[in-house]
């Protein structure tokens, strides 16, 4: 059954990555994607990775795809062909590949439970984590203590990549006409704005529920952030962006960006106030094993703000720029973008 | 605090990025970036000298020990490396208010700042940490931060160009990451320590000679090694010329610091350069960067695309050094890492100190600036003898140590190419000089209305006195260096 399972995952999942180098709509690619996110999520959940199967369906199937489309309707959704770049890659391609598949030759079997991943840093973390840490899930007790300093890394680069596209997209004004684009109200969809209106309250009750829930089971900063914004989102594209600015600002969300960073490194100096080391979280509570667990949450709110906050950033400025080109007349490409 | 040296390397300036948005101003977040690089700086300087008297310092992060936890590991190589990351930085962030003033609108300049901070960051991460993955994190720190920054350029070929490496950079970490995954399935940890303890046992399997390649080939990438150096010089041409100073200085210095890292320490001599021809394909692909990028310099017109090229083939050099791989020939090569930061740092500087003035480095606008702008000139023309590698200055050092290194190795015809591919850069350097003072400015052409203001002077001049004062009193360098470079053959330290 496994098996089966398995091959019908993997054979789907090549299917599908085929299929977005074969096309040239690249409306088409980014659903496409959107599934290959979905369908890898749906592989890791068999593997028994959970959480990354969870992160890869908030991310690989959930915003990027919208991002992607995003950028879409900014630039327009053909590909131009160009096929002696097309065979050049492709052999690039089939030399990494035959690189990839020699790497596999010695490779331990999956599974095998002498493999030298299980049997050297991971007994430790299975046996000890719940002793030192006091959290059954060992997932965050790895990424959220063991191994937090290269959480607080991936949330810098999070918090880079929001700066990146504001660097990029900043108005130097503020926009002055009624807004029409990506981000317009559609009134006339009524049953749109009905769904919308009963799906975002769970949505966000939902990301707090993965935001808090996470040292249990799958779940924390990265995912709820992620969802939390997606209920905005879905505000915005559907009630128009305006509409969600008047609750959180450019300014707001720039502030939260830093602020969720911010947090994580305090948290992490403050281990350095009381003597121990960065991002020790024992000498937060009297226990160390409750200041291990206190640390983790509040590492976590840090994380769930600054993606948020980052991941509404980028859309605003995405949904700004594509007013500006339909205002400028220089958006003709995008009615053939939107018209999927 | 002292204990504490490692992280406070890194934190200070990851923590200040985000509170550079909340101060918000341009002026105040310039002076605040300013003190978080001396502050850096001064880190770094104490961190050399603790680890010169008590040997290599480990910091265990969130107090877990390795191999559980990440851990920083400060050795002589990476402490000096740190010392000529936060340097350089310093010194350019010092030249920095103006040039950013004329180069960028107000909206932008403190995101610029803030990003500068990111990528100085993510580059000291890379640097100080004793973890592979670690390492790829703080990898696209630096590397995201350095494509907005490249974007920031006023042409808009700075687009285009940061795209490019976007593409490329991206291509280079996803080989890091699939190589670094490699080797956790190989060895179930991502310690380099403990990683340098576990390989040779699965050092014959196909999965670590392929992750051996995936590594150096990502990190030849970004090390912009011939011929994998094509994103380098629009880059470069293109960005701010603050961005140019510091990553011309900087950031090619840390790949070529992780290339020793992961050949030395991680895979160990004996893998990475006995039983693999790893050696004459360096030597070959660096002398070949050396005479093509050189070639390629002279038929430049815009200066700052040129000295980009000399980038390429000065890499070149660094690269042969790892190749020859002897003691001399590595402290050869982490001598040039430190001389290299000190030409093009100062070079860079004085062009931006040009396109202050001119708005462009088109050598066009070199004609006649032996009058109107004598000061910069002298730098640059300073700094391009550094480079060809004339005695009394830093490049002699270097290309010394790595001659006498091939000659020691029976390389003789190796120490031949170095010596011609200095003659190459004698070329394009003299065009410089030949325009500025040997021409008279192009009738069309807005004259240039003075000297650079001195607040861009003085950091050129800092840097490039000191390819004068360290090509002459050689101690300090060549001290650390030869110390390293024994430490990394498995010598004393």
């Amino acid at each position: 059954m496994d098996l089966l399972l398995d091959l019908a995952l993997l054979s789907l999942l090549l299917l599908t990555a085929v299929s977005i180098a074969w096309t040239r709509d690249m409306f088409a690619a980014a659903m496409l994607t959107g599934i290959y996110g979905l369908l890898s999520a749906s592989f890791f959940m068999t593997m028994g990775a959970v959480d990354v199967a969870f992160t890869e369906a908030a991310v690989g199937a959930g915003i990027s795809p919208l991002l992607i489309l995003a950028t879409l309707a900014l630039c327009g959704r053909n590909q131009k062909a160009d096929p002696p770049r097309a065979m050049l890659a492709l052999c690039l391609v089939g030399a990494v590949g035959a690189l990839l598949i020699a790497a596999t030759l010695d490779m331990p079997a999956f599974g095998d439970p002498g493999a030298p991943a299980h049997i050297h840093v991971a007994p430790h973390y299975i046996g000890e984590s719940f002793a030192e840490i006091g959290i059954p899930n060992v997932v965050t007790s790895v990424l959220a203590s063991y191994r937090a300093f290269d959480t607080l890394g991936e949330v810098v680069v999070i918090f880079t990549a929001g700066l990146g596209v504001l660097s990029l997209l900043l108005a130097l004004r503020e926009q002055q006409h009624p807004i029409r684009a990506l981000s317009a109200p559609h009134p006339q969809h009524l049953v749109l704005r009905l769904v919308a209106k009963v799906l975002i309250p769970p949505i966000l009750i939902y990301a707090l529920y993965v935001q808090f829930h996470g040292e249990y089971g799958p779940g924390g900063g990265f995912q709820a952030g992620v969802i939390f914004a997606v209920g905005f989102i879905l505000y915005a594209l559907v009630f128009g962006l305006d509409a969600v600015k008047r609750v959180a600002g450019h300014g707001v969300v720039q502030f939260l960006a830093a602020l969720g960073v911010l947090i994580y490194g305090s948290v992490g100096l403050l281990g350095m106030a009381t003597g121990k080391n960065f991002l020790d979280y024992s000498a937060l509570a009297a226990d160390p094993v409750s200041g291990q667990h206190l640390g983790i949450i509040v590492i976590e709110l840090g994380v769930g703000i600054t993606v948020a906050a980052v991941m509404m950033l980028v859309f605003y400025l995405f949904s700004e720029q594509l007013q500006r080109g339909l205002e400028d007349g220089s958006g003709k490409e995008l009615t053939s973008g939107r018209a999927g | 605090m002292l204990t504490h040296l490692p992280i406070l390397q890194v934190i200070l300036p990851l923590v200040a990025a985000p509170s550079c948005l909340i101060i918000r101003r341009a002026s105040l977040v310039w002076l605040f970036t300013l003190g978080v690089s001396i502050a850096a700086f001064a880190v770094s300087a104490l961190l050399l000298q603790q680890v010169s008297t008590s040997g290599a310092i480990t910091y265990g992060l969130g107090g877990w020990d390795a191999p559980w936890g990440i851990e920083y590991r400060i050795d002589l190589l990476n402490a000096w490396v740190l010392l000529v990351v936060t340097g350089i930085s310093t010194v350019v962030l010092a030249a920095a208010r103006a040039s950013v003033q004329a180069e960028m609108d107000q909206a932008r300049q403190t995101l610029f700042y803030t990003l500068y901070l990111l990528c100085f960051a993510g580059l000291l991460g890379i640097v100080a940490t004793g973890d592979v993955f670690n390492v790829f994190v703080f990898l696209e720190i630096s590397s995201l931060a350095t494509y907005a920054l490249i974007a920031l350029g006023r042409d808009r070929r700075a687009l285009w160009a940061a795209f490019q490496y976007l593409i490329m950079g991206t291509i280079g970490a996803t080989f890091i990451l699939i190589g670094i995954g490699f080797l956790y399935m190989m060895t179930g940890t991502l310690n380099m320590a403990d990683l340098a303890q576990r390989l040779p046992e699965v050092s014959s399997s196909s999965t670590v000679l392929a992750a051996f390649a995936f590594i150096v080939v990502g990190v030849c990438l970004k090390l912009a090694l011939f011929p994998l150096h094509m994103w380098l010089p629009n880059a470069y041409s293109f960005a701010p010329s603050i961005v140019t100073a510091f990553l011309a200085a900087t950031a090619t210095k840390v790949a070529l610091y992780l290339l020793v890292r992961f050949t030395f320490t991680v895979f160990g001599v004996q893998f990475s350069l006995t039983s693999l021809p790893l050696q004459s394909l360096f030597i070959g692909l660096g002398l070949a960067g050396v005479f093509v990028a050189s070639v390629v310099a002279i038929y430049q017109v815009d200066i700052k695309r040129m000295l980009a090229y000399s980038s390429v083939a000065q890499v070149g050099y660094m690269v042969v050094g790892i190749g020859i791989s002897s003691v001399v020939a590595v402290q050869a090569t982490l001598l040039h890492l430190f001389n290299h930061a000190l030409m093009k740092g100062g070079l860079f500087l004085a062009l931006a100190g040009l396109a202050y003035r001119a708005g462009s480095c088109h050598i066009d606008a070199f004609r006649g600036l032996g009058r109107t702008m004598p000061w910069t000139m002298a730098a640059i023309v300073i700094g391009g003898i550094s480079l060809i590698g004339m005695p009394l200055t830093v490049g002699f050092v270097s290309k010394w140590y790595l001659i006498s290194a091939a000659l020691e190795s029976n390389l003789w015809f190796v120490a031949l190419l170095v010596v011609m591919g200095s003659l190459v850069a004698v070329v394009y350097i003299w065009r410089l000089v030949e325009a500025a003072y040997f021409q008279e400015p192009a009738g069309d052409q807005p004259p240039v209305v003075g000297e650079a203001p001195l607040s861009l002077l003085l950091p050129t001049w800092l840097l490039i006195s000191a390819n004068l004062y360290f090509g002459i009193d050689t101690r300090l360098p060549v001290e650390v260096t030869g110390a390293a470079a024994q430490y990394l053959f498995g010598g004393a330290q």
